[in-house]
């Protein structure tokens, strides 16, 4: 049978970066099952007395977050939504917290900054992998493609042979230059020639 | 898998489309890491280009990691090698493959009845490109077969970025055989018509090869600065006469090599030609817009060579061809053999003589290269070079 590694969900390829994108898409989804369905545990856990009804509203954007990014082939702006979503929470908890000295507030607080380290360290991977549009750009005059530069540039395949079955016939060559024009143009300097 | 697939007249689609799988023993499966959509590919979402059917995936500038091998490719190749895949399919063993002539390969088209009937013998076959050419499914895609694998391949050293060695697929080697086929003199004008990727690459391989002046035609501001950076000397055939400048700036002789880097789908450069062209196609007289040729012919010196990577599909109109007997030029074409080029150009690469990545101008991921064709086509955004990344 076949090994090639098959893509396992349509519209998801398999690079680590891809890997680790579906990893915490499928964590979104369980984060925001689990404030759906606990509310009230979660955000009393949380430090966020009374708040469940914020929590259950997180918890969707949570899941529809996940889904995003397990189902779109470029799931890169969908991390970075995930590390929106991050900071939403951190702002909540901090504001909504009774004491920021509460043991269980820290804890929240420290498990969503990892989260959130999580979720920048994925995104910028992604983006640097996928790349991103220019932004329109009028010229290119600093794009030569020669690492020497130009000056080196010119003749420095010089001494390529042409094979035989690309030659120009002899009687189309410039007079004088029928036999010779090749040793000589490995003598020319480059320079000389411009 | 993901995959770039034609479905019509300018309409190309990201799509989940089957894996590909072995099909012969001589093939082989890469993963594809980067590919790239080219001037050719837009003969086709153009649709000027016939036999292209609903479902055909497009592409055919690819590179990426071999993750399966046939029993009868092991000897070349094995998992894990770096590959760039040339857009020539060749069987390496018949009598024009030996030649080096490699787009020709007698074999590899498993459409050849059909193209002995078009084109009278058939040529080679081409990934992502019309069932004249075996209709190969193309590389914008996350895998892809590489038929003939064994051949069918230029192995690349870890540790060069993808931007660096993905041109040597298709561009890279078009733009220095349109060079080696001028057979470039010292002394040599060398005018170069369009300056796409191809144009690009034409203009720095006869810059490396040391003509004395290379001239480079466009009408887009952005690709002529690339142009110029490049080493050329620029015209924009809408803001001045090409012949006349041309003239001027070769005493009046004109240049002795002209290299046609548009193809079929050329901008007429006056309005009567444009008009012509337009009627006959509408009509389907003609199926190709032949200005280029014309004003090549017309211009090149006497004695000079025509080179002509430019696609063209079908039936021509108006060719001068008393200019071009009568001035006894030299005419040589073809789809590049690629292989035939890439050992030496892996070579400039490494050396860096020469960084084919400069050419890029966007790279995105796959799913959005429906709109980078249309980008491409019809220059938005300063696009000239799309790569693309699955
Ligand atoms: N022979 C081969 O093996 C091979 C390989 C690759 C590409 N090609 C062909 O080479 C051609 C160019 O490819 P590309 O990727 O650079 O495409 P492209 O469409 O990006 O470039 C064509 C350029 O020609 C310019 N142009 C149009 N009309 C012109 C005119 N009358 N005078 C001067 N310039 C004009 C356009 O503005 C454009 O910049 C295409 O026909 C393509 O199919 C051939
Ligand atoms: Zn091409
Ligand atoms: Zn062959």
């Amino acid at each position: 049978m076949s090994n090639v590694p098959r893509t396992a969900l349509p519209g998801c390829s398999r690079s680590a970066n891809d890997q680790m994108a579906k990893g915490l898409g499928y964590f979104s989804i369980a984060l925001g099952l689990s404030e759906v369905i606990a509310a009230g545990a979660i955000s009393r856990a949380a430090g966020l007395n009374g708040l469940h009804g914020l929590v259950r509203g997180y918890g969707g954007r949570e899941i529809a977050n996940g889904l995003a990014i397990l189902t779109s082939h470029d799931p890169t702006t969908w991390v970075w939504g995930r590390v929106a979503g991050d900071v939403t929470d951190i702002a909540t908890v901090a504001a909504g917290a009774e004491k920021m000295t509460k043991p269980r507030t820290l804890l929240a607080l420290a498990m969503l900054a990892g989260v959130t380290a999580l979720d920048v360290v994925c995104a910028t991977r992604l983006a640097a992998e996928k790349g991103s549009r220019n932004s329109a750009r009028t010229d290119y005059y600093d794009r030569s493609g020669f690492p020497k530069g130009l000056q080196a540039a010119r003749g420095a395949a010089r001494s390529f042979e042409a094979p035989r079955d690309f030659r120009t016939p002899d009687a189309l060559r410039p007079h004088g230059q029928q036999q010779e024009s090749r040793e000589a143009a490995a003598t020319t300097t480059p320079a000389a020639s411009i | 898998m993901r995959a770039l697939v034609w479905h019509g007249t300018t309409d190309i689609r990201c799509d989940t489309v089957p894996d590909p799988r072995i099909e012969d023993d001589r093939d082989a499966i890469i993963k594809v890491t980067s590919c790239a959509i080219c001037g050719s590919d837009l003969h086709l979402f153009d649709h000027f280009m016939p036999g292209m059917k609903k479902g055909d995936i497009m592409g055919h500038e690819t590179m990426g990691e071999v993750v399966e091998v046939g029993s009868a490719a092991k000897s070349k190749l094995k998992i894990g090698d770096r590959i760039v895949v040339p857009f020539t399919i060749i069987c390496g063993e018949c009598e024009q493959c030996r030649r080096g002539n490699f787009s020709v390969c007698e074999r590899t088209n498993r459409n050849k009845k059909l193209a002995d009937t078009v084109f009278g013998h058939t040529t080679a076959g081409l990934f992502g490109y019309t069932h004249l050419t075996g209709g190969y499914p193309g590389g914008q895609a996350e895998y892809l077969r590489v038929p003939f694998a064994d051949a069918t391949h230029i192995k690349v050293p870890d540790g060069v970025p993808d931007e660096k060695l993905l041109f040597l697929s298709d561009i890279f080697p078009t733009g220095w055989q349109a060079a080696v086929q001028c057979d470039i003199e010292p002394s040599d004008t060398v005018a170069i018509w369009g300056c796409g990727p191809v144009g690009q690459m034409a203009i720095r391989s006869a810059i490396l090869l040391g003509a004395k002046q290379v001239i480079a035609i466009d009408r887009l501001p952005e690709r002529l600065s690339m142009a110029q950076a490049g080493g050329a000397t620029t015209i924009n055939f809408e803001e001045e006469s090409t012949v006349k400048r041309l003239n001027d700036l070769t005493d009046g002789k004109g240049p002795q090599k002209c290299i046609d880097a548009v193809g079929l789908e050329a901008h007429a450069t006056s309005t009567v030609d444009a008009m012509y062209d337009r009627a006959k196609q509408a009509m389907m007289l003609e199926t190709d817009r032949p200005h280029v040729l014309r004003e090549m012919i017309y211009v090149c010196r006497p004695a000079g060579t025509l080179s002509i990577p430019g696609v063209y599909g079908g039936l021509l109109d108006k060719i001068p061809f008393g200019a071009l007997m009568n001035k006894g030029l030299t005419v040589r074409t073809g789809q590049t053999h690629v292989n035939r080029w890439t050992d030496d150009l892996l070579h400039r690469v490494l050396d860096d003589q020469i960084d084919p990545s400069f050419v890029i101008t966007h790279k995105v991921a796959l799913d959005q290269g429906p709109e980078m064709y249309k980008a491409f086509r019809d220059k938005q955004d300063g696009c000239i070079k799309v790569m693309l990344k699955p």
